[in-house]
């Protein structure tokens, strides 16, 4: 579980996070979202240790990172992994060998075992035939499946995604979500998703902070956000006109 | 004061760049990867480039020899002292900051703009520990090229003078052997070792610390290399008045 307190980060003149508190627990997929510069990148590299924040403390399992050692904080965060946007795969390596890599750089498995476990997970994500390819080889789904066997084949406690479906067609960005969320319940793992996408948070949005000029606007899960009335995440959410259907659908329905 | 703020960052770099080591295993094969791209990829054009501008300094000395008092091994004198001075670790080194300096820059900032240094960050990795050090540990090998260097600019002197017709190869032969300071050698190799220092962490902080996408990984590059040569050029002047004056 990862619980946030009162976050504050600035950059210069510029307040990017203002007291954001939250929690997100365990066997979830957790999804931050707002619009573009409501402060997600920097809230999710706070949540990463990337960002130091200025003010309030962010604790894993009850341990609070800002007061861990060096050598800790190496340690949590080799529990971590990590989809990125791009999804950052090292592009000198082959698909089987970035999978490796964590296992080659935090454990002293033997190379025969570090590749049948990468050939474990990459059997998880669907990637079959594919161990041999360069990155610049494998389409953009392949990709993010590639970083998500990457991120999980350590078995870590805690999983981020930056937007996650970014780039990809409705279908395949549908089969990411799922994956995301089959792979969050199967290994128990904390995830936490940051997405401007709307189907995700209809699809796998068991629990949703809405972020707004660095502050949480709204807090709940893809069931009570259909029922919300907060003007700010409705605008938001149900800024498209299937979205807006699609709500006085579900609201007639429910009624 | 963004001068000041970057050679801080540059001297924090170094520092970091030998806390929390990587795996050894990982390590030893990021360290041949560099010696292959940096020294044995080099090899080629350094040998190139030595063989022909030995040739043109020998010819261009032989030329200016006019006066039949001088004697003719003199040239060979004349080409071996510009070699291991000057043209192998100094002239040489400002080539290898185009060549190697470009390629560390880019490879370094092109994981910089796709996250991969982020990747690594996340992992809990030291990413200058992970990719600085082992381009620095394969630059320490960057004295073989340079001996390379000298013995193929001398052999390219040699044939231009003999095969131009400027002296005889025993004249020349001479010449090279005339007047030998062995400490001239060692001298070539402490700068050596200094260049290939600065070869490796300049343009590694350029790459690492760049921020935008790729066309401000070109321009890192540029940056790089205007650096890297200006360091070097400096450095060069302080070592030949410390070490030779």
């Amino acid at each position: 579980m990862i619980e946030v307190k009162e976050i504050h980060k600035s950059f210069g003149d510029a307040h990017v996070l203002k007291g954001i508190s939250a929690s997100f627990e365990k066997g979830k997929t957790n999804l931050i979202i707002g619009q573009s510069g409501s402060g997600k990148t920097v809230f999710l590299k706070c949540l990463l240790g990337l960002f130091n924040q200025d003010k309030g403390n962010i604790s894993y399992n009850g341990k609070i990172y800002s007061e861990l050692t060096d050598d800790q904080k190496r340690d949590l965060r080799s529990e971590m992994g990590m989809v990125f946007q791009g999804s950052a795969l090292f592009d000198s390596m082959t698909i089987l060998e970035n999978v490796m890599f964590p296992l080659r750089m935090f454990t002293n498995l033997s190379k025969g075992e570090m590749e049948d476990r990468a050939d474990i997970v990459l059997n998880r994500v669907n990637l079959v035939d594919a161990h041999h390819k360069f990155p610049a080889e494998a389409s953009g789904g392949m990709q993010k499946r590639v970083a998500i066997a990457r991120a999980i084949v350590n078995n870590p406690k805690y999983l981020f995604c930056d937007e996650p479906n970014s780039g990809l067609d409705p279908k395949t960005a549908i089969v990411i979500d799922n994956l995301i969320q089959e792979i969050t319940d199967e290994y128990q793992i904390t995830t936490v998703i940051n997405s401007h996408d709307m189907n995700s948070v209809m699809e796998i949005g068991e629990k949703i902070v809405f972020l707004k000029d660095g502050l949480k606007a709204w807090e709940g899960s893809n069931e009570t956000i259909f029922k919300t009335d907060n003007e700010v995440v409705t605008d938001f959410v149900y800024s498209s006109n299937l979205f807006k259907k699609v709500r006085k659908m579900y609201l007639e329905e429910n009624s | 004061m963004s001068y000041l703020h970057n050679i801080g960052t540059y001297f924090l770099m170094i520092a970091e760049m030998f806390r929390k080591p990587t795996k050894w295993p990982v390590m030893r094969t990021l360290i041949l990867k560099d010696i292959d791209d940096l020294i044995i990829g080099s090899l080629g054009i350094v040998a190139f480039l030595s063989f022909f501008v030995g040739g043109v300094v020998t010819i261009q000395t032989a030329l200016n020899i006019d006066n039949p008092l001088i004697p003719k091994y003199l040239v060979g004198f004349a080409t071996r002292q510009s070699i291991v001075l000057e043209f192998a670790p100094t002239f040489m080194s400002i080539i290898m900051a185009g060549k190697v300096g470009s390629f560390i820059t880019s490879s370094i900032g092109s994981m910089r703009v796709t996250e991969q240094i982020d990747a690594l960050e996340v992992m809990g990795i030291n990413s200058l520990n992970y990719l600085v050090f082992p381009k620095l540990v394969a630059m320490m090998l960057y004295p073989f090229v340079i001996s390379i260097a000298m013995f193929l600019g001398i052999i390219g002197g040699l044939a231009a003078c003999v095969y131009g017709g400027f002296s005889t190869l025993t004249d020349y032969i001479t010449g090279i052997q005339e007047g030998f300071i062995s400490f001239h050698i060692i001298y070539a190799f402490i700068k050596t070792f200094v260049f290939a220092f600065i070869l490796a962490t300049i343009p590694s902080f350029h790459g690492f610390y760049m921020k935008g996408g790729a066309l401000e990984v070109g321009k890192a590059s540029t940056t790089a290399f205007v650096w890297t040569s200006v360091v070097i050029i400096v450095v060069n002047y302080f070592l030949t008045d410390m070490l030779l004056s």
